[in-house]
C-alpha cells in the first residue's frame, strides 16, 4: 500500500444531548405555526462547555486511539466557520490539547461551508506533495441561529476527524475536484452572529443543481470513474430532496445517496461532509468507492474507495457510536440559554472577573491544556501538576519528574457534590476527586452528568471542554473534566435525569 | 518535639462583639467592640500593650490589608501590629503569633484580635474570593459547601453508611449547635431547629443543606495574654493558660497523592496529635472537658470527631447519635452554638472558640455554662479538606 495516499484513520464526536425538535416547534408555535411541520426527530445540542475547539479535541481522540504518543501527527488541518478565536490560531489549541509536537504545521480553514472537506483536499495535497505524512484533518462547527428560525431546527453540532497518509490507508484517494462561484446563498458578516439567508428555490436550482453536479463531474474524470461507479454519495444539504435531484441528474441512483442524519443529528456545517463521510466509511464494506461533496462558495467533491484495512477502524466510536450514545433533551430553554439566545439573571457570584492571565496560560501550557502532570524518574511516582519537589510523603526528590499525560487514563470518583451555590451555566455544579489508574489524582469539574448519577466509585474519562467564559474580553479558558464511562449502546432516554450510574 | 509553652502564657482578658448581620456596623466599629470588652477584662491601659497580631481573612471587602486597620480603629500607641492570613484559621494564628510573643519574653503584654466584615457583599454565603492566576485555570468552579460536602461521599463510601444514615448523622450536629446557640446572646442565630428541618431544608451542595452550612457573620473577637506572673502580680485569679498551640499545613499529599482517602483531615490528625503531646494529654476523650471546632458544615464536625481522636474510626456517626457531643453528653462540643449559630466572620472565628473556652474554664458562660470544665480545645481550619491548614489549640485551668 505504501506510496499510495489514503485516509488512514478516522474519528467522530456528536455532543451526548439531543435536542428534541418537538419542543421547539411547541415553544414556537404561537409565532412561528409554519415551523411545525419540522418539529420531528432530534437535532444534536453541544453542552453549554463544548464548542468548536472541543468536538474537535473529541474526534480527534477518537481517531488517535488511547495511545497517548502522538509524535507521528506531522500537520493538522482545521476546518469550520464557527472558531472561538478570530485571531488566535485555534488549531492551537487542538494542537495544545492533544499534545502534538510542536514542530508541525497547524492551520484553519474557515469562512466556508466547505471548510471541512477544503481542509481534507489540503491535507490529500500535502501527503501527494510528500510535505505530510501522517496529516490530522478535522472539521467541526457549532452554528448559532436565531430562535424561532428553521436554522435551529435544521441544524445540529459536530466534528469528524480523518488522518491522511500512506500507511494503514483505509480508503484510498481516487481523485477530487473544487469549484470557486461567489454564489451567496447565504452569509455572516465579520462582527455579525447570525447568517443571512437567500430564497431557498434559488439556492437549490442554481446553486445545488448546477454547481455540485460540475464539482463531481470533474472529480469523476479525474478518478476516471462513471457515476454509476459510486456506492456512497454523500452532500449535505438541508433543502428537502435536493441531494436527491442532484444524484439523478448526474446518473448516481438514488438509492446511493447517503442518509444526511437530518433525523438524529442535524446538519453540522462545515463539519457535515466529514461527518457523513466517516459514518459512511463505517457502514461501507471493503472495496466500495464513497464520493463526498460540499456546496459553499463553490464546492469540493472528493472521491475514495474502501480498503479492507477498513476493519481497523471497528473499535472507534465515530459517528455511529455518537449516535448511540445519546441523551434526549425536552428542554428549548435550556437550549437557547446555552446558545446565549436569552439575557438570564446569573446572580452576583458570576460576577467574578474572568481575566486570564496569559503569561500564567503559557508557562503551565501542557498541564492546563495538554493535561500533562509529572512522574519521578527515581520512584515513578505520578502527580498533577508537575513540581520540581515531588510531592511523594517517602521520597520528596527533587528535580525528577519527567512529562506524564493524563488525559487518556483511566480514573474514578472518590469523592465528590453537587453544587447549588455556585455559578454555573447547568446547576448544579459537580466536582469531585479523581483518582487515576497508574497514579494521581486531580480535584476537577465533571460534566455531563445529571443529580443523582454520580457516586463515588465510578469510572470517569477525561473531556477537553470549556472552563470559563471572559465576556468582557471575548476570551475562553479550556481545560479537562471528567465524565462518566457510559456503554456507548445506551439510547434510550428520557428527558430529564435517568438516575441510572454510568457502567 | 520542642520544649513547648504549656502553662508559659496566660489569657489575661478576652472580648467578643455580637456576632451577626450587622448592618449598621463596620469593621472598624466590631473591633472597638471586641476591643473594650478584652481591655476592661484585662484591666490594662492601652499603653501597656507591647504588640499586636491582627486577623482578618478577605481583604478585598473593607477591612484593608496591613496592620494599619487595627490601629487606626484602635488608636494604638504606635505599637507593632501584624495582620496574620490563615484562610478560616487566621484567628488561631493572631493568637499564635500574640502568645508566641509572650512567650519569648519579646513582650509582656500582647493583643490579638480578629475581625470579619462579610455582609458587604451583596449576596448570601462566603465572598467569592480573588483565586489569583493559575488556579482559577484548572479548579473546579466550587464552592465552600462543595468542597467540604465531598467529605461526606468519601466517608460514605470508605466506612459503608448509607446516604440516609449519614444525613441523619449531621442533622443530629446542627440540631445541637441551634438548641445551644439559642442560650447564647452573642450569638448569630439563636433559634432552635428539629431534625426534620435540617433533613428537609434546601440543597445547597449534595448531601449539605441549608442547615448544614454554618452562619456568614460580621463579628470580632480579642484576646490580651502575657506570663502567668505577670497575670498573678496583677491579682488575677483562676487562671487560664494555654497548654498547647499547634498548626499543621497541607503540602499538597492530599490533593495530590493517592495515599488520602478523601473522608478525614490529614492536616487535623497531625495538629491533633503534637497538641495533645505539647498539653501531656494521652486520653482525649476522657482528659478533655469540651471542644470548639470548625464546623463550616455539618459534615466537617462529624469528620472532627475522629480526626481529634475523641471518638474511634468510623465511630463519630454513633457518638453524635448518642449525644456524646450534645451539651449534656461527655465530651459538649460547640457549646456557644460554634460556627453553626454563634457565626464565622473568618478571622475572628479562632479567637471566638478560644473565647468561649475562656469563659467556661472561668464559669462565667451564663445559662450555657458547664460544669466544672477543666480542659478546653480549639480546632480552627482554613481551606478545603484537600488541601487546607488546620489549628489546634488546648487551653486550661493552670496547674491541671
Amino acid at each position: 500500500m505504501s506510496g499510495e495516499i489514503g485516509l488512514t484513520a478516522l474519528g467522530g464526536y456528536i455532543p451526548r444531548l439531543r435536542l428534541q425538535r418537538k419542543a421547539i416547534t411547541t415553544a414556537n408555535a404561537w409565532v412561528a405555526p409554519n415551523l411545525a411541520g419540522k418539529g420531528k426527530g432530534e437535532r444534536s445540542m453541544a453542552n453549554w462547555d463544548e464548542d468548536t475547539i472541543t468536538m474537535a479535541v473529541e474526534a480527534a481522540r477518537d481517531l488517535l486511539g488511547p495511545d497517548d504518543d502522538r509524535s507521528h501527527v506531522d500537520a493538522l488541518y482545521f476546518g469550520t466557520t464557527t472558531q472561538p478565536f478570530a485571531d488566535r490560531l485555534n488549531a492551537g489549541i487542538i494542537s495544545a490539547a492533544l499534545t502534538l509536537e510542536k514542530g508541525i504545521q497547524a492551520v484553519d480553514i474557515t469562512s466556508t461551508q466547505r471548510a471541512g472537506t477544503s481542509a481534507l483536499l489540503q491535507a490529500l495535497h500535502a501527503a501527494k506533495a510528500g510535505a505530510a505524512k501522517n496529516a490530522l484533518v478535522l472539521a467541526s462547527d457549532k452554528r448559532k441561529a436565531r430562535a424561532v428560525s428553521p436554522q435551529e431546527l435544521d441544524f445540529g453540532d459536530g466534528a469528524a476527524a480523518l488522518s491522511v497518509g500512506s500507511e494503514n490507508v483505509i480508503a484510498k484517494f481516487l481523485g477530487a475536484h473544487s469549484l470557486t462561484v461567489d454564489f451567496v446563498d447565504h452569509f455572516r458578516g465579520a462582527h455579525e452572529e447570525f447568517d443571512y439567508n437567500w430564497e431557498e428555490r434559488w439556492i437549490r436550482d442554481e446553486g445545488y443543481l448546477k454547481i455540485i453536479p460540475q464539482a463531481v463531474e470533474g472529480a469523476l474524470k479525474e478518478a476516471g470513474l462513471e457515476a454509476s461507479d459510486i456506492d456512497h454519495f454523500i452532500l449535505p444539504c438541508t433543502l428537502p430532496k435536493v441531494p436527491q435531484s442532484v444524484a439523478k441528474k448526474l446518473g448516481i441512483p438514488a438509492e446511493k445517496v447517503r442518509d444526511n442524519l437530518a433525523a438524529n443529528c442535524g446538519e453540522t456545517g462545515a463539519a457535515h461532509g466529514l461527518v457523513m463521510l466517516v459514518h459512511a466509511l463505517q457502514e461501507a464494506k471493503p472495496g466500495e468507492k464513497i464520493l463526498v461533496a460540499q456546496f459553499g462558495g463553490g464546492a469540493d467533491a472528493l472521491i475514495f474507495e474502501t480498503t479492507d484495512k477498513l476493519s481497523s477502524m471497528d473499535d472507534r466510536r465515530g459517528i455511529t457510536g455518537s449516535l448511540a450514545d445519546r441523551q434526549e433533551e425536552t428542554n428549548y430553554m435550556k437550549f437557547l440559554t446555552f446558545n446565549g439566545l436569552v439575557e438570564w439573571e446569573k446572580g452576583m457570584r458570576a460576577e467574578q472577573d474572568k481575566k486570564t492571565a496569559l503569561t500564567t496560560l503559557y508557562r503551565n501550557e501542557d498541564m492546563i491544556l495538554g493535561l500533562v502532570g509529572g512522574r519521578c524518574t527515581e520512584t515513578g511516582n505520578v502527580q498533577f501538576p508537575r513540581s520540581r519537589i515531588s510531592v511523594n510523603p517517602n521520597n520528596p526528590a527533587v528535580d525528577t519528574q519527567e512529562p506524564y499525560k493524563f488525559a487518556e487514563r483511566k480514573a474514578s470518583i472518590l469523592s465528590w457534590s453537587a453544587d447549588y451555590l455556585t455559578f454555573s451555566m447547568s446547576p448544579p455544579n459537580h466536582y469531585g476527586m479523581i483518582v487515576f489508574d497508574g497514579g494521581g489524582r486531580i480535584f476537577m469539574d465533571i460534566t455531563d452528568v445529571a443529580p443523582g448519577e454520580v457516586e463515588s466509585g465510578m469510572e470517569v474519562k477525561m473531556v477537553f471542554r470549556v472552563k470559563d467564559v471572559d465576556e468582557k474580553r471575548g476570551f475562553k479558558r479550556y481545560f479537562w473534566k471528567a465524565v462518566p464511562v457510559r456503554s456507548s449502546a445506551t439510547g434510550q432516554a428520557t428527558g430529564q435525569s435517568t438516575g441510572q450510574a454510568a457502567e | 518535639m520542642a520544649r513547648g509553652i504549656k502553662d508559659k502564657v496566660a489569657i489575661l482578658g478576652m472580648g467578643c462583639s455580637k456576632f451577626g448581620e450587622r448592618w449598621d456596623t463596620g469593621p472598624e466599629e466590631l473591633m472597638v467592640e471586641a476591643y473594650l470588652e478584652a481591655m476592661q477584662d484585662a484591666g490594662i491601659e492601652p499603653t501597656q500593650l507591647d504588640a499586636a497580631w491582627f486577623s482578618t481573612h478577605i481583604d478585598e471587602i473593607g477591612t484593608g490589608k496591613g496592620g494599619t486597620p487595627l490601629s487606626l480603629a484602635l488608636r494604638l500607641p504606635n505599637i507593632a501590629v501584624t495582620r496574620v492570613e490563615n484562610f478560616c484559621a487566621s484567628g488561631s494564628e493572631a493568637l499564635r503569633g500574640a502568645v508566641y510573643a509572650v512567650a519569648s519574653g519579646a513582650a509582656d503584654i500582647a493583643l490579638a484580635l480578629g475581625v470579619e466584615k462579610l455582609k458587604d457583599t451583596g449576596y448570601g454565603g462566603l465572598p467569592v474570593s480573588n483565586p489569583g492566576t493559575l488556579n482559577p485555570q484548572w479548579a473546579p468552579n466550587g464552592s465552600a459547601p462543595g468542597n467540604f460536602a465531598q467529605l461526606a461521599s468519601a466517608y460514605r463510601a470508605k466506612h459503608g453508611i448509607a446516604k440516609e444514615d449519614l444525613k441523619r448523622a449531621i442533622a443530629h450536629v446542627s440540631v445541637k449547635s441551634h438548641a445551644n446557640g439559642s442560650k447564647n446572646p452573642k450569638a448569630h442565630l439563636r433559634n432552635e431547629i428539629s431534625e426534620d428541618q435540617a433533613l428537609n431544608a434546601p440543597m445547597i451542595a449534595e448531601p449539605l443543606g441549608l442547615f448544614d452550612c454554618c452562619g456568614v457573620s460580621d463579628g470580632a473577637a480579642a484576646a490580651i495574654v502575657t506570663t502567668p506572673e505577670i497575670a498573678k502580680a496583677m491579682g488575677k485569679k483562676d487562671l487560664v493558660t494555654i497548654k498547647a498551640m499547634q498548626l499543621s499545613v497541607s503540602n499538597g499529599l492530599e490533593s495530590q497523592h493517592n495515599s488520602w482517602d478523601g473522608s478525614y483531615f490529614h492536616t487535623a490528625r497531625i495538629a491533633a496529635k503534637k497538641a495533645y503531646q505539647e498539653a501531656g494529654i494521652e486520653k482525649p476523650r476522657e482528659e478533655v472537658s469540651m471542644i470548639e471546632v470548625h464546623d463550616c458544615f455539618s459534615i466537617t464536625e462529624l469528620v472532627t470527631m475522629e480526626d481529634l481522636f475523641i471518638s474511634p474510626e468510623g465511630g463519630a456517626v454513633k457518638d453524635v447519635m448518642d449525644g456524646f457531643y450534645d451539651s449534656s453528653g461527655s465530651v459538649p462540643c460547640q457549646i456557644d452554638g460554634g460556627l453553626k449559630c454563634f457565626g464565622h466572620p473568618i478571622g475572628a472565628s479562632g479567637l471566638r472558640m478560644a473565647y468561649e473556652m475562656y469563659l467556661q474554664l472561668q464559669g462565667r458562660a451564663g445559662e450555657r455554662q458547664l460544669a466544672n470544665p477543666k480542659i478546653g480545645l480549639t480546632h480552627n481550619l482554613g481551606g478545603s479538606p484537600s488541601q487546607n491548614v488546620c489549628s489546634v489549640a488546648i487551653v486550661g485551668l493552670e496547674g491541671v
